[in-house]
């Protein structure tokens, strides 16, 4: 799997993101800010859907958990590095939680339950007014100040962002290139074999559920400062299935297929825009299309292609297996 | 007292209508192992295509309602079938289940579009008058709800067991391989069963759209509220499906009147939870059959 | 542990299926270093004990022991950890992973704690250790292909290497001559044999091959109707008349 030209790839990437906004106007750095803020949380569904195998249509209400957490905290004046990482953690603890469905059921079963847990958040979110705000949200959330680094203009936000994106992605990498990796892997491809080899899928299923949850936190506790106004019908189910969608027009289990797949489901709007009310019609055909002809997601297009024109290359199975849920 | 029987009957009617959608959700996962996420919309769609018989073809109502009724069956049914379910089998679970998703979306915006975002006054079936029976005031609409769709899946599962094709079909549904090995023609079989859960979605939608008017967002709470009846009954029988709606429908209505009307699309999520991890294999089901 | 405890350990194993007694009463111990072949009719129970004692079914009675130690109600992951390994009747690979990954994970949990296995060193000698267990199963030109797209053979002998590689004690073998072709039978066989003498591990076997079986084993046990009705060595279990009925009556 490793060539040469990868680590030049990830560089000229980087060099890329970093040039991205420059004489962009706020619109622009703000559809790019919203772009990597999404991407962490695809990233981080991708663990427990790409690699581990259990479908999630909650990711949405984590961000949800994520970003209300660190709204209350900040407008109490809580600064933003304490704020996040309580967010994170509590994303951890209810993801955790939420991995005890996994326990019992799979496929189908575990995608209405999520979906399940997802409307229910927006329940609570919208009928408690006292800690929420109820329907008209929160709003006013400081953009967070580091002595010489004011994130408040919108370039600074976004080369927050940015750094936020590069460091939690390069965790993720250590993840799944650990030996945690290969235990999630193992899980979504043969567990009753895992687990006769001494691996406790319960315990590696929990944290597929818990770590993708706690990404998701972290893309909510970095959604607040960046939209600074959240109303419960950001976390609808709806965005769920959009995450899921990134994930999996992306690439499920490959590294860089939710980022992929977060750029054309923030983007591809913005493209279709002339088409007015017909967008979310073409968008939703294509991702018919692109489930009938590959369900594999772009990336798995692109190695497609690319086996077709390089014959002898070793045949990456399809996703197949690991979508068999 | 009269209240709660008021408010029982209209549970028990729209808890059938339920049943109607999560008997056909439930037929189509035995026999093709497909959950349709979109089952919700299946519901919504059917009650516009009797709306552009009569607006648009001048239909008289009982024509408009065949109409709607033979569009669904084509348009839920075969072309469901055809161009989506069938393609994307060798892809496995994951993709179909996005697909249909997709599919829901792809409907529901298409409704919007060309039928606008208002709820569209839909003609009642029913006369809109009410019985007073021992003090209570009860409503001729829901008594015949409740008396049409208990007809329609007796109808369905006389169907299903007396005649040759019913038998078939659910040869088809409990083991495939067999029922191929004894010359069923099991593909036509599979086939029935969409264009049967089209029929059925479509027999919901027409009954359920003058309570609730025709809306394009209809489908959202429908589908699930039919997957949740779905399994509550266990998933793979129709009087699981039939006593899971009902149950639903009643609970709904229960809490709306005496709990809490904020947090009345929580109970049957409550309950799908519950359900899930207390008993997975539904309240009726035996665990055969369920290894996901 | 001393030559006089058995490794594996079983005491009136039962396990009915409603109205179905599928193990009825079944004791048995495995030694140190022996090869144990469990044959019988279609039916009589071998799976139903494999799973029963590998805590995939929970039996209706009986006691199982490891070591002298009792696992009853464990679960398939502590046994592996208490040192039984298995191989499964269907195939049962990883097949998105690389043979080498396949073989390091069957190793990593043996290895250092969970959030060791985290944070700590990636590999901790578990690459060189699967590279000796590819070598030993004679797999080298496929160390880096993924297991889906070996031959069947093939992936019967990546399970094998799985269930060896932690150092088990006891493996349980289920049907693992099935579906293999001739010379990878031979092959399997050999290498079975080879690393019971290098490393003593004790193996129990499942088998329909006769041949297989009578030329794998030291010692076997013939199951009909959920009972245990002959035991001794090959020799005699193919002269034993009762065995012959058995077969032969269905």
């Amino acid at each position: 799997m490793r060539r040469p030209g990868k680590p030049v790839l990830l560089g000229l990437g980087l060099v890329a993101l970093a040039l991205a906004p420059v004489g962009q106007t706020d619109y622009i750095l703000y559809i790019l800010s919203s772009w990597l803020v999404f991407a962490i949380a695809a990233v981080g569904l991708n663990l427990t859907l790409g690699y581990a195998g259990q479908i999630s249509l909650a990711q949405a209400s984590f961000m949800g958990i994520g970003a209300y957490t660190v709204a209350l905290l900040t407008l109490a004046g809580v600064p933003w590095l304490v704020a996040m990482p309580a967010g994170v953690l509590l994303c951890f603890l209810v993801g955790l939680a939420l991995g005890f469905p996994a326990l019992r059921v799979q496929g189908h079963f575990l995608a209405f339950v999520t979906l399940a847990f997802n409307t229910l958040f927006f329940l609570v979110a919208r009928n408690e007014d006292w800690l929420t705000g109820g329907p008209y949200g929160l709003s006013g959330m400081p953009r967070p100040d580091f002595w010489l680094f004011n994130t408040d203009p919108n370039l600074p936000f976004y080369y927050f962002t940015l750094i936020v994106f590069v460091i939690s992605s390069a965790l993720m990498w250590g993840i799944v290139r650990s030996p945690w990796g290969r235990a999630f892997k193992a899980l979504r491809e043969n567990p009753i074999r895992a687990e006769s080899l001494g691996l406790d899928t319960r315990r590696i299923t929990l944290l597929a559920f818990a770590i993708g949850s706690a990404y998701a936190g972290l893309a909510g506790a970095m959604f607040s400062p960046l939209v600074q106004y959240i109303e419960p019908g950001s976390f609808s189910f709806v965005q769920s299935l959009r995450v899921l969608l990134m994930v999996v027009v992306g690439g499920s289990g490959f590294f860089f297929g939710p980022v992929l797949g977060a750029a054309v489901v923030i983007l591809l709007p913005e493209f279709l825009r002339f088409t007015e009310g017909y967008y979310l019609m073409i968008y939703a055909t294509m991702v018919i299309l692109l489930m009938v002809f590959c369900p594999s997601g772009l990336i798995g297009l692109g190695q497609r292609l690319r086996d077709r024109f390089r014959p002898g290359r070793e045949l990456r199975g399809d996703m197949k297996q690991g979508a068999q849920l | 007292m009269s209240q709660f029987l008021q408010v029982l009957l209209s549970g028990l009617s729209t808890g059938s209508i339920y049943a109607l959608a999560a008997i056909g959700f439930t037929l189509v996962w035995q026999a093709a192992q497909t959950v349709n996420f979109a089952q919700g919309e299946f519901v919504m769609l059917p009650a516009f295509f009797v709306l552009i018989g009569i607006h648009w073809l001048h239909m008289p109502l009982w024509l408009a309602l065949i109409f709607g009724l033979i569009v669904a069956v084509i348009v839920l049914g075969l072309l469901f079938k055809k161009l989506i379910v069938e393609p994307m089998l060798p892809n496995g679970g994951l993709p179909l289940i996005i697909a249909t998703m997709a599919l829901s979306i792809l409907l529901k915006e298409g409704t919007k579009q060309f039928y606008g975002a208002e709820a569209q006054p839909y003609p009642s079936l029913f006369p809109q008058t009410t019985l007073h029976m021992d003090g209570a005031v009860v409503s001729v609409q829901d008594l015949l709800n409740l008396v049409v769709s208990l007809t329609i899946v007796v109808a369905l599962t006389l169907f299903l067991n007396r005649t040759r094709t019913g038998r078939c079909m659910q040869a088809t549904a409990q083991n495939p391989a067999v029922a191929e090995i004894l010359g069923v023609n099991t593909k036509r079989m599979v086939l029935y069963t969409f264009l049967i859960n089209a029929a059925l979605a479509a027999l919901a939608s027409f009954l359920i759209s003058p309570v609730y008017l025709a809306k394009f967002s209809n489908g959202e709470t429908l589908g699930l509220v039919a997957f949740i009846a779905a399994i509550v009954g266990g998933f793979n029988q129709i009087r699981g499906a039939l006593a899971g709606g009902l149950l639903i429908g009643v609970l709904d209505n229960l809490t709306a009147t005496y709990v809490t009307t904020e947090y009345r699309a929580a109970l049957p999520l409550v309950l799908l939870i519950v359900i899930i991890l207390w008993r997975p294999q539904g309240l009726l089901g035996t665990s055969e059959g369920r290894k996901v | 542990m001393s030559a006089g405890t058995p490794v594996l350990s079983v005491r009136d194993m039962s396990k009915s299926f409603g109205a179905i007694h599928a193990v009825q009463g079944v004791s048995f111990d495995v030694m140190p270093g022996e090869i144990l072949g469990l044959i019988g009719p279609n039916g009589s129970g071998k799976s139903t004990l494999f799973n029963c004692i590998l805590g995939q079914l929970t039996p209706n009675s009986g006691r199982v022991e490891v070591n002298g130690q009792s696992v009853s109600g464990r679960r398939a992951c502590d046994l592996n950890r208490l040192g039984v390994g298995r191989t499964f009747q269907q195939l049962s690979v990883f097949p998105q992973m690389s043979v080498l990954d396949n073989i390091i994970l069957a190793g990593q949990e043996h290895r250092g704690t969970m959030l060791g296995r985290l944070f700590g060193a990636p590999d901790a000698g578990l690459t060189a250790d699967a590279d000796q267990m590819i070598r030993f199963f004679r797999l080298d030109h496929l160390r880096d292909t993924m297991a889906g797209a070996l031959s069947y053979g093939q992936q019967k002998l990546v399970d094998a290497a799985m269930a060896f590689m932690a150092g088990p004690s006891l493996v349980l073998l289920d049907e693992p001559a099935g579906g293999v072709n001739l010379t990878m039978l031979a092959n399997l066989k050999e290498r079975l044999v080879a690393y019971n003498r290098e490393h003593g591990t004790s193996f129990v076997v499942i088998e329909h091959n006769m041949e297989f079986v009578m030329s794998l084993c030291t010692r076997i046990i013939v199951l009909a109707e959920g009972r245990i009705i002959a035991e001794g060595a090959p020799d005699e279990i193919r002269s034993n008349q009762t065995v012959i009925d058995a077969y032969l009556g269905g």
